[in-house]
């Protein structure tokens, strides 16, 4: 165990995944990954190709160009630097390339705001990347050696997003325990494809598609994304087989068994309700409060949500983004999981936005919403903003 | 006999420009390279799957980034000690070029990757339908610069790219017309011979855009050198090194054999224009001591 | 047909496309007048004229008729003719 800050343990994990080339470009707050890396390599502690680039859409594009003839990628961004990358992003999955990123998650502009939220990665969900959400930073730190795990898995091919809270992980200091290189060089080989580009196969890459085959293509992204549920959650086992830490596969859950009242969040948020809901089963009233962590964002765990809240009286969605002019996109999602369960009432509350903090009391206020309405059994906001100010 | 590597069966239009420069730059390259596509006519009439013209290992990814992928091959092949297995060019047209790719462009000359990027100039953006770009040349007529009541055309000169190109300080620097395709193959040897990133313009007249028909590509290539509106030389580190000199034609010959011109020749005050297009083959003589 | 992943294409396989059936004109060469300088054959946008022997002969499956090659032979070796005559 060291303790160390967040974006530093990502870069040791990065460091043992030995990826060929790195390409990126500085945005708050995934400097220090960045950072970090280009000091390893300049130290001679990592031996890979770090393209310093003029763009986010560069970096995206070099790992595509790396990727394609073979290489093992790597980048990391946030914010206005994914939605400069979203053209490159919806790319790289449908090549089929299994480039791994960091998304050091934060709001988007206007207004600007450097601080955390998740909708930076929650506007790319429909890019065909899969997208894991860390709770703490040693998750961060490992989720990225699987996130390789997963995507460069044969059934899989698919770019993988590995989130963590910008600031809240990026930028703090925890004990964290680091792989040892050879653990990682057994768990994780290197990057082996069957197709890439060389004069030896000199194939064709990135071919227009007609309509005639165009949806046959986007399915089999599809059914990639299918396979790749099975593949994290086995990635994920695996994982604690090595190492012996384990996060759950697509989702976990925390005091599920009884609870009346689920909590349903990504990412750091996660660990502050954990200690919320110790605190309400403490208080003594006896308050029957768990939690779901989604820990996979894309592929949805659809099927896996439904079965975790399915003796639960109500749910309560944490979402740090919103789709505007409707709610939060993971209210959304899970709405529509349990809508053929006929599950229990479903509360949606937009909060986190830009970096502002999400209290004990907020989820515990959240909870009492969420058993208000099951006395009165009924949901009387679909989808609320929480800690609204004076406007 | 040399085999051919950019392959028949291709859509493009009959006399296209863009396919006569894919094939002459695979002749000077050989089939040990690896070419990067941005999107634009070549793209998109040598690949449309499950088909492809390429005979090279070849990869389209989007519009403006083909120099960033390119990069991305080229660090590739260094850090999995591949280097000697191919070169790497990309291959784009004048839009994806000289406007929406210049950033990438830019960033991967000045980062000095071992690159030999080739614009295959026709002057307009075509593949989405003849609209202009800043490299569409003065007095042009396009879908977006059309000549009107007001209007005769496109009103700014063509931004000149190798020159910014070569403000990078980079190697070799050359332009090229697929009118002399000896030039252009050697051009091509060499630059890729050379270390470093290079950037080659070559002159790729469009029968379908500029309007003329598909058996004078060669000739309207040829006479846009002769005016001197497209000079022809090679530059080292920022000096020119060499300049191919002409038997200077009137620019007259050149634009009226073409419909993007026509207007030119028809409406009242076209004569103007036609000095002031004079004027810039002038200038290009003076600049690059065009005349024999 | 099995799709590739990545929409990935066999090189050089639009020869499965015979653009010939593209062409109004046919370019006909005079074996006799040509002198073998390989003009055509560099100039051809589908690069369909091949050299046989020390002469030159078109492969009509991919021939778009643009007439290119008859426009810059320096012999005038290439005559153009309406297809079907
Ligand atoms: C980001 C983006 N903007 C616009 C387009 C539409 N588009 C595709 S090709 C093209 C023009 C290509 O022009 P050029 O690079 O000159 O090649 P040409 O077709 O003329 O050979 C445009 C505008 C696109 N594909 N991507
Ligand atoms: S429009 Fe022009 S560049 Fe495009 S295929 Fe036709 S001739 Fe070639
Ligand atoms: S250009 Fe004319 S002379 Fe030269 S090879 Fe072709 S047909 Fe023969
Ligand atoms: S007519 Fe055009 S396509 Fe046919 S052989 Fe001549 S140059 Fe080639
Ligand atoms: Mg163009």
């Amino acid at each position: 165990m060291e303790i160390m800050e967040g974006s530093l343990a990502v870069a040791e994990a990065v460091k043992a995944c030995r990826p060929n080339v790195i390409a990126a470009y500085p945005i708050t707050p995934q400097t220090h990954i960045v950072e970090e890396i280009a000091r390893m390599v300049a130290d001679g502690e990592l031996a890979s190709e770090y393209v310093r680039v003029e763009s986010e859409h560069s970096a995206m594009s070099v790992c595509i160009g790396a990727s394609a003839t073979g290489a093992r990628t790597y980048t990391a961004t946030t914010s206005q630097g994914m939605a400069l990358m979203h053209e490159v992003l919806f790319n790289a999955a449908g090549l089929r390339l299994p480039i791994v990123m960091t998304a050091a998650n934060r709001s988007l502009s206007a207004p600007i705001n450097i601080w955390n939220d998740q909708q930076d990665a929650v506007s790319e969900r429909d890019s065909g990347w899969i997208q894991l959400y860390a709770e703490d930073t040693q998750e961060a730190s490992d989720m990225t050696i699987q996130a390789y795990k997963i995507a460069e898995d044969r059934d899989i091919l698919l770019p993988v997003m590995v989130g963590m809270d910008g600031f809240i992980l990026t930028h703090v200091h925890e004990p964290v325990e680091l792989c040892p290189q050879e653990k990682v060089d057994d768990f994780l080989p290197s990057y082996d494809p069957d197709h890439y580009l060389t004069p030896k196969n000199p194939l064709s890459f990135g071919t227009i598609v007609y309509p005639s085959t165009y949806t046959e293509f986007r399915y089999m992204i599809h059914e990639a994304m299918k396979r790749a549920e099975r593949k994290i959650i086995d990635v994920a086992s695996d994982f604690r087989d090595k190492f012996g830490r384990h996060y759950g596969g697509l989702i976990d859950t925390y005091e599920a068994e009884d609870a009346e009242v689920l909590i349903m969040a990504m990412g750091s948020v996660i660990g502050t309700a954990k200690d919320a809901i110790d605190e309400l089963r403490a208080d003594g009233k006896g308050e029957k409060v768990g939690l779901v962590k989604v820990r996979c964002y894309r592929p949805f765990p659809a099927e896996a949500i439904a079965e975790a809240v399915k003796s639960a009286k109500a749910i309560a969605v944490l979402d740090k983004n919103i789709s505007l002019g409707y709610e939060g996109a993971l209210h959304t999602d899970v709405k529509s999981a349990l809508y053929k369960e006929n599950g229990p009432l479903a509360l949606g509350f937009i909060l986190g936005l830009g970096g502002r903090d999400i209290t004990k009391n907020t989820i515990k206020n959240i909870a009492e919403k969420a058993q208000k309405a099951i006395k009165s059994g009924r949901v009387e906001k679909d989808s609320e903003f929480v800690d609204l100010g004076a406007l | 006999m040399q085999e051919e590597l950019f392959a028949p069966g291709h859509r493009g239009c009959a006399g296209c420009g863009a396919a006569i420069a894919a094939r002459l730059i695979l002749k000077g390259s050989g089939k040990d390279v690896i070419i990067v596509s941005p999107t634009g006519c070549l793209e998109v009439v040598s690949s449309p799957y499950p088909e492809s013209a390429w005979k090279v290992p070849w990869i389209h990814s989007l519009f403006e980034n083909a120099a960033a992928v390119a990069s991305g091959v080229e660090v590739a092949l260094k850090s999995l000690g591949r280097k000697d297995e191919a070169k790497v060019i990309a291959i784009g047209g004048d839009g994806a070029t000289i406007d929406i790719g210049i950033g990438a462009l830019s960033g991967m000359l000045e980062r000095g990757h071992d690159v030999t990027y080739i614009c295959y100039d026709n002057e307009a953006y075509m593949n989405t339908g003849i609209q202009r770009s800043s490299s569409t040349p003065y007095g042009a007529s396009t879908t977006t610069s059309p000549a009107g009541k007001v209007s005769f055309g496109e009103n700014r000169p063509k931004k000149n790219l190798p020159a910014i190109a070569a403000a990078h300080g980079i190697p070799y620097v050359a332009t090229a017309s697929i009118a002399y395709p000896k030039d252009v193959i050697k051009k091509v040897k060499k630059a890729i011979s050379i270390e470093g990133p290079k950037y080659l313009q070559i002159h790729a007249p469009c029968c379908t855009g500029w309007g003329f028909d598909g058996s004078k590509t060669i000739e309207i290539g040829r006479l846009a050198v002769e005016t001197g509106l497209f000079p022809i030389y090679e530059s080292t580190e920022g000096k020119v090194t060499s300049v191919k000199k002409v038997k200077r034609k009137p620019v007259e010959e050149y634009l009226k054999a073409q419909r993007r011109f026509k207007h030119l020749f028809e409406s009242e005050g076209g004569e103007g224009e036609l000095k002031k297009i004079q004027d810039i083959a002038d200038a290009n003589a003076k600049q690059f001591g065009l005349d024999l | 047909m099995k799709l590739s992943i990545g929409a990935m294409a066999e090189p050089g396989s639009t020869r499965t496309n015979k653009t010939g059936s593209w062409r109004t004109f046919k370019p006909i060469i005079n074996v006799e007048a040509c002198i073998g300088c390989g003009t055509c054959s560099m100039f051809c946008p589908e690069g369909t004229i091949c050299k046989v022997a020390d002469k030159y002969a078109i492969d009509y499956d991919y021939c778009k008729g643009c007439g290119i090659c008859a426009h810059e032979c320096p012999v005038k070796a290439i005559e153009m003719v309406l297809e079907g005559e």
